[in-house]
């Protein structure tokens, strides 16, 4: 797994922002505008070979300058190994590269991402809403600022108060 | 009130005439259907929009969500033990493996290590949910595309496994079995004999499911060569378990990643070649007969010992011991209201389901909740492939294509 990761390193003079390892998964970080060149690499090196796309997730951290990270998991069906691609959107222009013309599966997927936390992929060929309605307007669910109990109309009911102690 | 004038302006040319060499072709129009959200065979509440031209289906758009409860949400504001029974509502038809498979994902997390007896029982009860969960896909498919007999066959095998199930944790359905660390409870000696007296009764019954199917020319008719996908294709897709393994793609977890007991215990995994809805259903008859070996060979290979791994910061203490002795009592009282701290970081795991690979993705800040957590559900997955996977076919055909898939929309929608 080492090896992988340095090797996905080595090939790359910039846009790698850190590799890690942890419980043997290896995750690489790369930045927006280098995204699409990694994953191409990932897809067609014969040494790496990744022609499965696993998920396609995103994980909201607010107080970070560049809130969204976006999570590819890849695996190899030849060659038997994972890997994991991230990259980070800052809010303000939550845009990506889609993945989906390399990998057809992540069509489905990155429609949930951007259903769920509002993140849009450039040149995706459909990207509408998936899981909400799609005429839903009160925001993106998964979002840390979104509310468990929901937005909109939920928010005139009237509760019943805590019993005093 | 169009079809008709076009059908008159036709019989009206003339054939000697000259310009009839340059007939007006008939006008045709694509017509769109919507199928769903109520209808039988989309196993829950599922929404296609087929558009067709005759009844060939040109394009299809599914649309999906009505089951959606957010479950990924509620994730974010329980303790790791109490997504337990969250899991169970997602493939409702088969519980104990999405317990098994998130179970494993939270291990990975923490690192934990799994007793070998609990690794064994983990393993027979998930290929016990296995055959469920195959015999509910074969007798839904085949009741699907107008086969019913199968159906009551199936059913009285599998009752008698969910009454299994409803001796060993009191619930059919609903399970949540599996704990973190370990299991619930161990097998009593009428679960082994159940079990035992099960495994002589099954494998004559799989030959007799297979009986009257492949003898059923309107069955064979609407499988062989319907809904075809290519290896490249299917693997390009992120298609899993059988679904994939119909294309002829080799890949199975259980196989190449393994984990709980698999890799004590010898099974073949079965791989189609001509990736259609014949092939799928034949890996799924295969795995039924590999089902009963796993488990066989794990009741031969188990020994005594604890069921629950013993770091008493994650895992609960036995049950007896909760109303005696007060530590016990102090421990489970705080795994109960504040959970347990996962280190920081994230996991992936995932886990072969009888649908495909049932994935979870954690991301962990060092809190007693999971900060983010994603399910890669099989059924979700699938579904992304329909629309090449229907091209072509008829309407009738889409039935056929829900049930290969063997979708579930509680997992779907999650």
């Amino acid at each position: 797994m080492q090896q992988l990761a340095r090797r996905v390193e080595e090939s790359f003079s910039s846009g790698i922002v850190r590799i890690s390892e942890w419980r043997g998964d290896v995750a690489v970080v790369v930045t927006r505008e280098k995204l699409r060149e990694v994953a191409q690499f990932l897809r067609d090196e014969p040494g790496m070979d990744f022609d499965y796309v696993v998920h396609v997730s995103s994980v909201d951290w607010p107080d970070d300058e560049e809130r969204f990270e976006v999570v590819w998991e890849f695996y190899s069906v030849r060659k038997r190994q994972r890997i994991r691609l991230k990259t980070r959107v800052p809010e303000s222009d939550c845009v990506v590269d889609s993945l989906s013309d390399l990998w057809k599966g992540a069509d489905f997927m990155e429609r949930e991402v951007y259903d769920m936390m509002g993140i849009r992929f450039r040149n995706h060929p459909d990207l509408r809403r998936i899981l909400m309605p799609d005429d839903y307007t009160e925001g993106y669910p998964l979002r840390k600022d979104f509310p468990l109990r929901g937005k909109g109309w939920r928010d005139t009911f009237e509760f019943l108060d805590e019993i005093p102690r | 009130m169009a079809f008709e004038d076009q059908r008159t302006t036709v019989y009206k040319v003339d054939p000697e005439h000259p310009e009839s060499k340059t007939l007006p072709t008939l006008r045709t129009e694509e017509l769109l259907l919507n199928m769903g959200p109520q209808h039988p065979s989309t196993h829950g509440v599922l929404k296609v929009i087929l558009e067709l031209e005759g009844e060939r289906v040109v394009k299809s758009t599914p649309v999906m969500g009505y089951l959606h409860r957010g479950v990924e949400k509620l994730a974010e504001d329980g303790t790791y033990h109490q997504f337990i029974p969250h899991t169970d509502r997602l493939d409702y038809v088969c519980a104990m493996y999405n317990n098994f498979a998130y179970c494993r994902a939270v291990e990975k997390l923490l690192d934990l290590k799994v007793p070998d007896r609990a690794e064994y029982l983990r393993t027979i009860v998930a290929e016990v949910q296995r055959i469920i969960g195959h015999q509910f896909w074969l007798s839904a498919q085949a009741l699907d595309i107008g086969a019913m007999t199968v159906f009551f066959y199936c059913f009285r095998d599998r009752e008698i496994l969910l009454d299994w199930f409803d001796e060993l944790c009191g619930a059919r359905l609903t399970t949540s079995w599996y704990r973190i660390g370990g299991v619930e409870r161990d097998f009593t000696p009428s679960l082994l004999s159940k079990l035992q007296a099960f495994l002589d009764y099954f494998p004559p019954k799989i030959d007799e499911y297979q009986v009257f199917l492949e003898k059923n020319r309107i069955w064979l008719a609407r499988t062989k060569g319907v809904a075809v996908i290519s290896a490249e294709d299917a693997v390009n897709f992120g298609l899993s378990g059988p679904t994939l393994r119909g294309s002829g793609v080799d890949y199975d977890l259980r196989k190449y990643e393994p984990y709980s007991a698999y890799p004590k215990c010898e099974f073949s995994v079965p791989v189609g070649k001509n990736g259609d809805t014949y092939d799928r259903y034949w890996i799924r008859m295969m795995e039924l007969y590999e089902s009963v070996k796993i488990i066989k060979q794990c009741l031969e290979q188990m020994e005594e010992g604890p069921i629950m791994a013993d770091v008493p910061s994650v895992t609960f203490p036995p049950k007896q011991r909760v109303f005696t002795n007060l530590e016990a009592m102090i421990q489970q009282f705080k795994l109960f209201s504040e959970g347990f701290k996962a280190p920081p970081g994230e996991i992936y795991c995932g886990t072969e389901a009888h649908k495909g690979e049932l994935g979870f993705y954690i991301v962990s800040t060092g809190g007693s909740k999971p900060y983010r957590l994603k399910i890669r559900a099989p059924s979700f997955i699938h579904m992304g492939a329909f629309d090449h996977m229907a091209r072509g076919y008829m309407i009738s055909d889409a039935c056929t294509i829900f049930g290969t898939y063997d979708i579930v929309m509680g997992e779907c929608d999650r």
